[in-house]
């Protein structure tokens, strides 16, 4: 009971950790325009890890949510820009052709990595053919939205723990959440209760396409114009954001709020390699090794608790 | 009794070439508990799996309360009927709660309060059939034993929502339960009955069978052999219909157990999980027993003794799992493979599998298990549950191992499976290997030389063949519980 109360705690430790260090590295940031500065990134990087985790919560992975935010982002700073109702239309498509690819993979019993690998092609295809080089404009209230100031605690950090809460009271409370997390725990027994699997993965396809087009329209409302390449990192953080914040990969043991702390702490690292002034050639890999830290620390925990 | 309840006339069911169904025939009344005894193989799982909608079948008919069934039979159609099934292997989902696996089979528990209702629901019905069971409602399936995962499965079977209940199938339902949890099924199967719901109910325990159902129907080859009232029958008719021999269990050679407890020493180890307790000791060659009621620290020992943490061990040691599922088949590997995966380093040749020494292995050891496949390249999956634990026993049997650790292996195994693997373990000790043996049933302890009895992680006792007596064993099993 405690190691499990611990094991949800190792999201929030590691992400006051980051904080404290970066805190400690420059103390300037500890400010409203501080925070607000180093976090901004992290509400589309949250909503991608959102994404990420519907996908996990049903045992399957997304690699392509990357060049999909990218896509989404295309289609937002040309179409919707010059044509809300098409863009909308557009945007629509890509949260159906997701739920779709879902359907497929459930029905064909395709591996989700391989599908969705190849899609990651085919995502940053159509956005280059959308946007051959990087330019479009966003659209002015997306621009409002994303620069909202709010009183006393910067908006990302609003928007952050709005979007956690949201999806940890669907997914972790509700009645169809259970079904969800079933799916992902023995699919087996929910056919045999009588569920459909096939429409919970198509279900679960279309609420991770539909956070990925929240992650584009916001990232694109933070870069203010698009590049189809722009969100190619998203897909690393998104898995890692979900298992930083106490996911599994399997199984379908998942934590919303967990993968949005997840979330901060990998923008967060990002700001505070940028701080030690570790060139951009090592950030990467530093990023990596502090993922490595977490898990490591994660993993007597999860399996002392297995073998109880 | 005079109602009908469920009816199957002429069910047949093929997988490719394999026949599990010949046109069966079967017939429930209301407040009937009818027994199913059959062979591994028998088809009794997969006629269960018919009735709960899971599985078509290829022809035949299906009617419910006296009328014919119309169009396709699914698993939703099965459960507004008020049909629900504990199958085999566990079917809850472990990431969830115990509350949250009720859920999923209530269409109706949604909206605001589910999961209070959700909570009241199973926890009235855990404490009417299991009374003292120790489950909490919000516990996590994973972090329950595979003993009380059963008891959640079968309460969760019970709960009642808006749709009565018409039937309950229950598959080997106390193969993971002890003694005092599978008499408080038993006598909760009677009160239900009594209140007009059918119950299935199919084991490999013929006592539980004998003295529960009203009414027996013995399966073989597909086909419904024998049906006859539960009185009708006893232990020794109720087997010669399933078409067993029961060779009696010849008490053992005085002389051999002799000389067994002179041979060198091969285990020596002390619980780890009480600090005032006996220590284990095996013989070379001796077959030992871990009794108690399930859950009280004798997987513990296997795995302390496996992990050679605080014990003298002499040999390498292999390990038979219980839950094969989660802990013994590697599923999506061949039969053969499953066999020949503890013993692949006997099979290298400059590093490399030699390809016909594993195809040979595989081959020896499916005609010493008497494992039933045409082909042992086929998928374990394809097994029954039986020869599947027949592969693993091959597995550890087929090693260089001369300490085989058995996890209560026999779970949910026919009689039939059962007799050839004592015969197997009997004459492998004689060869001079040692088992540890881990059983729930108080049957498979006849075959043990020596048996310790488990309570809260000690050892309680430890009984000799000849005083190995149901008794015996209850009392070391219960002795101070009450005082403590």
């Amino acid at each position: 009971m405690n190691r499990s109360l611990l094991r949800s705690l190792l999201p929030i430790i590691s992400l006051a950790v980051v904080l404290g260090a970066t805190f400690y590295v420059q103390p300037r940031t500890m400010s409203y325009f501080g925070l607000n500065l180093m976090l901004q990134y992290a509400v589309p990087i949250a909503l991608a890890t959102i994404a990420q985790m519907f996908i996990i919560t049903v045992n399957d992975l997304d690699l392509s949510i990357g060049p999909f935010v990218g896509l989404v982002g295309c289609i937002s700073a040309t179409l919707l820009y010059s044509n809300p109702l098409l863009g909308t239309l557009a945007l629509l498509l890509c949260i159906a052709a997701y739920a779709a690819v879902g359907a497929l993979i459930h029905s064909r019993n395709l591996p989700s990595i391989v599908v969705t690998l190849g899609l990651s092609f085919v995502w940053l295809g159509i956005a280059v053919l959308i946007l051959p080089s990087p330019g479009g404009k966003a659209p002015g209230w997306l621009k409002s939205i994303m620069a909202l100031q709010t009183p006393f605690i910067p908006f990302p950090i609003i928007a952050a723990i709005v979007i956690g809460l949201v999806v940890q009271l669907a997914l972790m409370h509700s009645s169809l959440g259970v079904i969800a997390r079933g799916a992902g725990g023995n699919p087996r027994a929910m056919a045999r209760a009588g569920w459909s699997m096939l429409k919970t993965k198509a279900a679960m396809y279309a609420l991770a396409g539909f956070f990925g087009v929240l992650s584009g329209l916001s990232l694109l409302g933070l870069t203010t114009s698009a590049d189809a390449h722009v969100a190619d990192r998203y897909t690393l953080y998104s898995i890692a954001g979900v298992i930083l914040g106490g996911g599994e990969f399997i199984g379908g043991r998942v934590s919303p709020m967990g993968a949005v702390i997840g979330a901060l702490t990998l923008a967060l690292a990002g700001s505070f390699l940028i701080f030690l002034r570790i060139s951009p050639d090592w950030q990467i890999g530093a990023q990596g090794a502090i993922l490595i830290l977490v898990l490591a620390l994660k993993a007597p925990l999860t399996t002392r608790e297995a073998s109880k | 009794m005079n109602q009908t309840a469920i009816k199957l006339d002429g069910v047949e069911r093929n997988f490719g070439a394999v026949r599990a169904l010949a046109g069966v025939s079967l017939e429930v009344g209301s407040g009937e508990c009818l027994g199913l005894v059959g062979h591994n193989g028998a088809g009794k799982s997969t006629l269960m799996h018919i009735l709960a909608g899971t599985l078509s079948p290829d022809k035949g008919e299906i009617s419910v309360g006296g009328a014919r069934h119309e169009g396709q039979w699914s698993v939703n159609v099965a459960r507004t009927n008020g049909i629900r099934c504990v199958f085999q292997e566990l079917s809850l989902c472990p990431n969830l709660t115990v509350a949250e696996n009720v859920r999923v089979v209530h269409g109706s528990l949604k909206g605001f309060g589910w999961k209070k209702r959700s909570r009241d629901l199973a926890l009235a019905k855990l404490d009417e059939i299991f009374p003292g069971h120790g489950i909490g409602p919000t516990d996590a399936i994973s972090d329950l034993p595979i003993g009380k995962r059963q008891m959640a499965e079968i309460a969760r079977a019970f709960t009642l929502t808006d749709i009565p209940l018409r039937l309950v199938i229950l598959d080997e339902p106390t193969s993971s339960l002890d003694a005092v949890t599978a008499q408080q099924l038993l006598t909760f199967i009677r009160s239900q009955v009594a209140k007009g719901t059918s119950v299935i109910l199919i084991s490999h325990l013929l006592g539980d069978i004998l003295g529960t159902c009203d009414r027996i129907v013995v399966m073989k080859d597909g086909k419904a052999v024998a049906e006859r009232p539960a009185k009708k029958f006893d232990r020794h008719s109720l087997v010669a219909a399933m078409g067993t021999v029961v060779s009696r269990h010849k008490s053992t050679d005085t002389k051999l157990e002799q000389a067994k407890s002179q041979a060198p020493v091969a285990i020596r180890a002390r619980p780890k999980t009480a600090s005032d307790t006996d220590e284990l000791i095996a013989h070379k060659g001796e077959i030992i027993g871990l009794a108690g009621l399930s859950g009280h620290g004798q997987t513990r020992m296997l795995l302390q003794v496996f992990s050679r943490s605080d014990a003298e061990i002499t040999e390498p040691l292999a390990f038979i799992a219980g839950d094969r599922q989660s802990d013994g088949i590697f599923n999506l590997w061949s039969i053969a493979s499953n066999v020949t995966i503890r013993s692949l380093r006997s099979l290298l040749k400059r590093g490399l599998i030699v390809g016909d020494a594993e195809s040979g292995l595989a081959a020896e050891w499916k005609d010493r298990m008497g494992i039933r496949t045409p082909d042992m390249n086929n998928n374990i999956l394809t097994l029954s549950g039986g020869n599947q634990q027949k592969t693993l026993f091959a597995r550890a049997l087929a090693s260089e191992a001369g300490i085989i650790l058995m996890d209560d292996p026999m779970r949910g195994v026919d009689i039939g499976t059962k007799l050839e693997v004592y015969e197997m373990i009997a004459r492998e000790a004689r060869n001079g290997r040692t088992f540890i043996w881990y059983t729930t049933e108080m049957e498979e302890l006849q075959y043990c030389d020596r048996a310790y009895v488990f309570r809260n992680g000690a050892i309680s006792a430890s009984l000799d063949h000849d005083d190995l007596t149901e008794e015996k064993i209850l009392q070391a099993s219960f002795a101070e519980s009450s005082a403590a």
